[in-house]
């Protein structure tokens, strides 16, 4: 169990810097000319936040969604692992855990799909 | 600035925060909070979006190598995510209501928290009495191998711990920090778990506890692609090379010199912060 853990993990963090990689070089050919200011707060473009907007970017070429999607990998690293602690304690037969675990799910479900954005 | 300078110049800094947050024990997240806000200007809640998502990728990237060792406890680290997620969905929700300026002095004192905390001396030895029930019915006692074979711990004062994790779940949240330090000092000093193991699962539990508030700052467009490209990629450079020298070189001075300056910037963050600059 330990090497798939691993696996994972490692899977997750290069296949997420290869995207960001990827995107970051079509945003500097892009967009590499023009001028960065982040000394107010804007946000991020609408559509980058949100799964369904970066998923239509990527099928527009957009640059910006190529990176997000990199960071999108990245995040969903810890919480696949996560989900696949709950196989490992099944395995071991150790069902407090599998419910600790779920709980564990749970929690990071309700800030995923909660809307406590404001 | 261009696209293209400002870039570079990022991804330099940002193995710099790598490099210094490996070496510190930090993490890069810490150090790349001051280094935007205070050397490039930008807005703290961007700099918020970039620490969540290179503390989840030091830690997926340092896990790698600690889950050869087999030293990580997942059942003492699973059963604390429960607080830690929720605490840091707690913190996200406190995030809105919080003037960045206030936001800036909280970083500034967790961050000289966490450098005094690097300093001191570690809990190496295993406690081996049992005086906890709880650990027991939890079945969070373990045992791990040394080179002068395998030591056995238990586990001390959950309830205390679990609070403790809460709190640094929260700051977490706020912050987009891994909170690393709190973490340790709640196994380390309240449950005294040993060094080794401490470290190792607080590092499992920082990526899961960024990941539970970072959709949420998603969604709020705190992580920006321009800034989160650089920085992700630079973080994990810089992290990489600390962790190889770490392995090799003798680096408590580096580390002595490195805790000092982050306490000059903690400073500075908190100044700035009651300044309303920031």
């Amino acid at each position: 169990m330990a090497t798939v853990v691993g696996k994972l993990l490692r899977f997750g963090v290069l296949s997420a810097c290869l995207v960001a990689t990827l995107g970051g070089i079509m945003f500097l050919i892009l967009h590499r000319s023009e001028l960065s200011d982040f000394t107010q707060f804007r946000g991020a473009p609408e559509h980058l936040r949100s799964l369904e907007g970066i998923y239509g970017g990527l099928l527009a070429f957009d640059a910006r969604a190529v990176i997000q999607a990199g960071v999108i990998i990245l995040i969903a690293t810890p919480i696949l692992r996560v989900a696949l602690s709950i196989f490992a304690f099944a395995l071991e037969r150790d069902y407090l855990y599998v419910a600790i675990t779920v709980i564990v799910l749970l929690i990071i479900s309700i800030g995923m799909f909660g809307g406590l954005a404001g | 600035m261009s696209v293209l300078l400002f870039t570079s110049i990022l991804f330099m800094g940002a193995i710099a925060a790598g490099l210094v947050g490996a070496l510190t024990g930090l993490g890069g997240g810490v150090v790349l909070i001051p280094l935007l806000t205070l050397v490039f200007n930008v807005d703290i809640r961007y700099a918020i979006g970039c620490a969540l998502i290179s503390s989840i990728a030091t830690s997926s990237g340092s896990a790698v190598a600690y889950i050869k060792e087999g030293i990580t406890n997942i059942r003492i680290g699973m059963f604390l995510e429960i607080a830690t997620t929720t605490g840091a969905i707690i913190g996200a929700l406190i995030a809105v209501y919080m003037p960045t300026n206030i936001v800036a002095v909280i970083f500034g004192v967790v961050l000289l928290f966490s450098a005094l905390m690097a300093l001191r001396k570690k809990n190496e030895a295993a406690d081996t009495s049992e005086k906890s029930t709880l650990a027991r019915v939890l079945n969070l006692n373990g045992s791990y191998t040394s080179p002068a074979g395998p030591v056995e711990y238990k586990v001390h004062r959950v309830i205390g711990g679990y609070s403790l994790m809460t709190v640094a779940g929260v700051i977490s949240g706020l912050l987009g920090i891994g909170s690393g330090a709190l973490k340790v000092l709640a196994m380390d000093t309240v449950m005294r778990i040993p060094f080794k193991v401490s470290t190792t699962t607080s590092n499992f539990m920082i990526g899961v506890t960024a990941a539970a508030s970072a959709v949420v700052y998603l969604q709020r467009g705190y992580i920006e692609p321009d800034l989160a490209m650089p920085v992700v990629i630079g973080v994990l450079i810089g992290a990489f090379a600390g962790s190889k020298i770490l392995l090799k070189a003798d680096v408590k001075k580096l580390r002595l010199l490195f805790s000092v300056v982050i306490g000059f910037l903690a400073i500075e963050m908190i100044y700035n912060g009651l300044m309303g600059s920031l």
